[in-house]
């Protein structure tokens, strides 16, 4: 005979790690973070898709040479800047909010997670090093090399 | 012992009978105690299939009744009231969370077998049992009572008409957790506090006589809190009683947001 269990004795507490309590405004900021960072970068990528396939000669002028020049103007730096960083910012964002939902375990949660930021760090500072420091004609550099409008 | 009730001549305006088959997953977790005599260990789900004459004008519920008082007595489900109010008999009907009091078998083509599962999400205790132990410790996290401060008023706290519709939707909440147990989120991590935990934190933060709205905010900012929802609306198509539940958690949301800034 199995004995029934006292229905008023307390309670084994909910299974798993406890709700972590963390009130802070980070989770707020980050939803808000999405909704404007999206409707940003609508405006930036198609903005860039169209200067750079449909305006002017359209896709067939694009070559290092209309790149170099792109890059030369600050307007298409920021503009180029700012859509990697919010490219980057609001993908790494949804990555981790899935991987919040679907990793089960804390320890597979926090690898995926370094993993994903190490990722973003990576390429955000890639990118804004290339932006900012493009120089389409290094000196000293062999002429075969260099794009035909480097006159050295 | 086979039934041979004769069918009677069919008068005006009698209900159609039809037959239905159920499939029901059953489910007896042994824990280690030791089955009485005769009966096998049994630890792994399994479906049972169940044939019953019903009427057209029958419920799920009825089916389930049918099967437990003629065929198989040691079928276990919830049931209170058995009319959509109390909320006990919340089960995944035909891959839906449905109330089986409020889902006629018409209704669910009973020519294929029907299929019926305990919500999702919870621990099953046993056939279509869960625990609902996580749902209500959600529930009672968020203060579902009315607060207040200063000194207690001498007749009713009253109320406009348009004050009272600011809330309406969200009242009529019976606890079923069919929204919860339909949830994506909080089928992959338990913590969320689920939908109806959220409409029930709604009903008091837009009454204009509660005090509380602060508190309830604070705790719905939670890391597992609103921000969890990903606006999939399986709890507001899950809600026997048609509450906006998807609805109910972006206005918890908008007021957390138009409070930060």
């Amino acid at each position: 005979m199995s004995t029934i269990a006292d229905p008023k004795a307390p309670r084994a507490s909910r299974p798993g790690p406890s709700r972590r309590t963390t009130r802070g405004n980070f989770e707020l900021y980050g939803w808000v973070f999405m909704r404007a960072s999206g409707v940003l970068l609508v405006v930036l990528i198609f903005g860039h898709l169209f200067v750079n396939l449909i305006a002017g000669e359209g896709i067939s002028a694009i070559d290092f040479g209309f790149v170099a020049g792109k890059w030369a103007s600050p307007f298409w730096q920021v503009w180029d800047l700012l859509m990697l960083w919010l490219a980057m910012l609001h993908g790494t964002n949804g990555v981790r909010t899935i991987i919040n939902d679907y990793a089960e375990k804390d320890g597979t949660r926090m690898v995926l997670k370094l993993a994903l930021y190490a990722a973003t760090v990576v390429v955000i500072v890639l990118g804004t090093l290339v932006i900012f420091t493009f120089d389409p004609c290094p000196p000293n550099s062999p002429a075969d090399l260099l794009p035909s409008f480097c006159t050295a | 012992m086979t039934a041979t009730v004769e069918a009677p001549a069919p008068e005006a305006g009698a209900v159609p009978s039809f037959q239905v088959t159920l499939r029901i997953r059953r489910f007896l977790p042994t824990d280690d105690a030791i089955p009485a005599f005769g009966e096998p260990f049994e630890a792994e789900p399994r479906w049972d299939e169940f044939t019953v004459d019903v009427h057209g004008t029958d419920r799920v519920l009825d089916a389930l009744h049918k099967i437990k008082w003629e065929q198989d007595g040691s079928l276990t489900f919830r049931r209170s009231c058995a009319h959509g109010i109390c909320g006990s008999d919340a089960m995944r009907i035909n891959g839906r969370n449905r109330l089986a009091c409020k889902t006629l078998l018409k209704d669910l083509d009973p020519g294929k077998p029907i299929l019926v599962e305990p919500i999702k999400g919870l621990p099953v205790i046993k056939d279509l049992v869960v625990d609902m132990e996580p749902f209500f410790a959600s529930y009672r996290e968020i203060m579902p009572f009315l607060v207040t401060t200063g000194t207690e008023p001498s007749k009713e706290r009253l109320q406009s008409p348009e004050q009272r519709e600011r809330y309406d939707d969200t009242t009529k909440c019976i606890l079923c957790a069919a929204c919860t147990s339909s949830c994506p989120v909080f089928w992959t991590d338990g913590q969320y506090f689920g939908p109806a935990a959220i409409v029930n934190a709604h009903r008091f933060i837009f009454d204009s006589r509660d005090e509380g709205g602060t508190q309830r905010l604070e705790i719905l900012n939670d890391k597992e809190g609103v921000w969890r929802c990903r606006t999939t609306f399986n709890c507001t198509e899950a809600c026997p009683r048609g509450i906006e539940v998807t609805k109910a958690i972006q206005e918890v949301k908008r007021a957390m947001i138009t409070r930060a800034f």
